[in-house]
């Protein structure tokens, strides 16, 4: 089943602190203050939507496609300068995973040095409206941690080797190629820098857990606004009953692959017999 | 058609499945391997974790040897007093088998020791087959020449002496004991049932008839990998029904196929396909041993 759950969410306003944008601060009687102060509400704000909330793993999941769209709020005309940008991320749970590094000893490709990283996320996808490159500036993608390097922190343990970042390049290589990690220039559309949509799609090969979506709003390589939403990505039916029997009651469950084992067994002995011999 | 296995957390087609489980099945009728040197590697191959491939693996095992057993039983090709002191011998060597995977675990390189191991006793084992099965055919060719039950050699002068009269031996009770403890030992590091240690090693060590080397193997593999099935099954999570389902679908099929053709060729052609199979199995792994990797870095999920 590959259609999106057509459930709608309904359009959330992103924060409170658009709502107190107009109010002009220390009252009627204050002079105007000329430009904003840096912690000022953001001028222009993000109001988006998911086509579904929750993704449910079946026997038959084979991927899903999640459509998140949504609006630019503002009080103001469009701004000058460089135009609005908006960046889209889709992150599984992370995880703990160790990346190894092959060398040749006597002759043979042993796994000889390991980075352990504390945290990466089963699957990550970036979309973005253009060149990523382009429209985020180093110092806020280190505060949001949006491109792929980025997404994995925490190593953990001492870090035996020269560098790390061979490994969490390979890490980012490899899961490239199952096709976890994923990064899409320009396949956010915006219109008039105002609406925009991003088509993610999800691997078949997906991990239950809380997602999390995330959509930047963008000027001049600084994020003006974030909006987060979660989806829920879970396992339904007979995939959850077996799931948790097979670690709530392990034993039962061992038992029961063996009596399937054996029941197919015996079954298929008994019906040769009967076809050689009708 | 794409299914979501549960415990591997992964999306296959189930037909990949079923056809990987029949030619397994094949495998396992006709020389009374379990598979699992088959069916662990090639579930690798195609993106099962690999603990849930060697959990998972044994438990189709179960399956398809049990199918094979009872096709043995009804032609009275089963040793049972063998099989049991095969199996005492091989539950024993299972646990301790699983105690030393435990500690190899510890130090790292598992994968490495589970590697060497395949190619080196795969290697010999399908030399010696490859050997002595081409020695029997050019010596059955030559006529007027008399074959002789089987080799006496150092293992029938042993003490405690047993009759098994399935395999017309009158041997120590020990030999067979320590073989099946050994495979027992090797079959839980390597993940597999030892069908294609056991099988050589009652030929050429215990001096067993091909007839019923087949069916006993087959009886003794049952236990040992449902025992191991329960085990992974309660310690690591690993056993995926669905996945062995699947499997379990083509296996019993095939492993039907498998014993029927099985009575139709000759033992000693049966030996060299078995032969054949080991050594290719040996040589693609060497390789990968050998040559440089097209990526030099892995990734393990944990970080134990």
């Amino acid at each position: 089943m590959r259609g999106r759950i057509a459930a709608l969410m309904l359009l959330v306003l992103s924060c409170t602190a658009s709502a107190q944008s107009t109010v002009p601060p220390g009252g009627a009687d204050a002079l105007p203050i000329e430009a904003g102060p840096p912690d000022a509400p953001p001028a222009e704000t993000v109001v988006a939507g998911l086509s579904s909330d929750s993704v449910a793993i079946t026997a038959s999941f084979d991927g899903s496609d999640i459509l998140i769209y949504g609006a630019i709020k503002r009080e103001s005309p469009i701004p000058e300068g460089p135009p609005l940008q908006v960046i889209v991320t889709v992150e599984a749970p992370s995880s703990g995973v160790t990346v190894w590094r092959k060398e040749r000893k006597a002759g043979i490709w042993v796994n000889s040095q390991s980075v352990r990283i504390g945290a990466a996320p089963g699957f990550y996808a970036v979309a973005t409206s253009a060149a990523l490159d382009d429209i985020l500036l180093p110092e806020a993608d280190n505060r949001y941690r949006i491109s792929l390097p980025l997404a994995m922190r925490a190593f953990a343990g001492q870090v035996a080797v020269e560098s790390a970042v061979p490994f969490t390049e390979a890490l980012i290589r490899i899961r490239e190629d199952e096709g976890l990690y994923r990064l899409d220039e320009g396949s956010v559309s915006l219109i008039d820098q105002t609406l925009f949509r991003a088509d993610v799609s999800l691997p078949a090969n997906l991990v239950e857990g809380a997602y999390k979506t995330r959509i930047f709003l963008l000027r001049d390589g600084h994020v003006i606004d974030v909006f987060v939403a979660p989806i829920n990505v879970r396992k339904v039916g007979l995939e959850r009953w077996l799931y948790r029997l097979a670690f709530d009651q392990p034993f039962l469950y061992g038992l029961m692959s063996l009596l399937v084992a054996v029941a197919a067994g015996w079954g298929a002995s008994a019906a040769f017999q009967k076809l050689r011999r009708p | 058609m794409q299914i979501y296995l549960p415990i591997a957390e992964v999306s296959v087609n189930a037909f990949t499945l079923i056809g990987l489980g029949g030619l397994v099945g094949v495998m396992s009728g006709l020389f009374g391997v379990g598979g699992g040197f088959l069916i662990t590697p090639l579930l690798f191959f195609i993106g099962i974790p690999p603990p849930i491939a060697v959990a998972t693996g044994a438990n189709q095992v179960v399956a398809s040897s049990v199918s094979g057993v009872l096709a043995h039983v009804k032609r009275k090709s089963v040793d049972f007093r063998m099989g049991g002191v095969l199996l005492a011998g091989g539950l024993v060597g299972s646990w301790m088998g699983v105690w030393v995977f435990t500690l190899l675990q510890e130090l790292g390189q598992v994968d490495l020791v589970v590697q060497l191991c395949y190619v080196v006793f795969l290697g010999l084992i399908g030399a010696m087959m490859l050997q002595e099965s081409i020695r029997a055919l050019r010596r059955s060719s030559k006529p007027g020449h008399r074959k002789r039950l089987h080799q006496h050699n150092w293992v029938h002068r042993w003490p405690v002496k047993v009759k098994f009269r399935a395999s017309g031996l009158y041997i120590s009770v020990f030999p067979p004991l320590l073989v099946g403890l050994a495979v027992g030992v090797l079959a839980a590091i390597m993940g597999v049932g030892g069908g294609f240690i056991m099988v050589p090693a009652m030929i050429y060590l215990l001096g067993m008839p091909t007839k019923v080397v087949v069916g006993t193997s087959l009886f003794q593999i049952t236990f040992v990998t449902a025992f191991t099935t329960l085990m992974h099954a309660v310690s690591y999570n690993t056993v995926d029904i669905m996945l062995a389902v699947l499997l379990i679908l083509g296996g019993v099929v095939g492993a039907q196929f498998g014993t029927t053709l099985g009575a139709k060729l000759r033992a000693e052609q049966l030996r060299i396909l078995l032969a054949l199979l080991v050594l290719a199995v040996c040589g693609k792994l060497a390789l990968d041993l050998f040559l440089t990797p097209d990526n030099l870095y892995v990734v393990q999920p944990g970080i134990g």
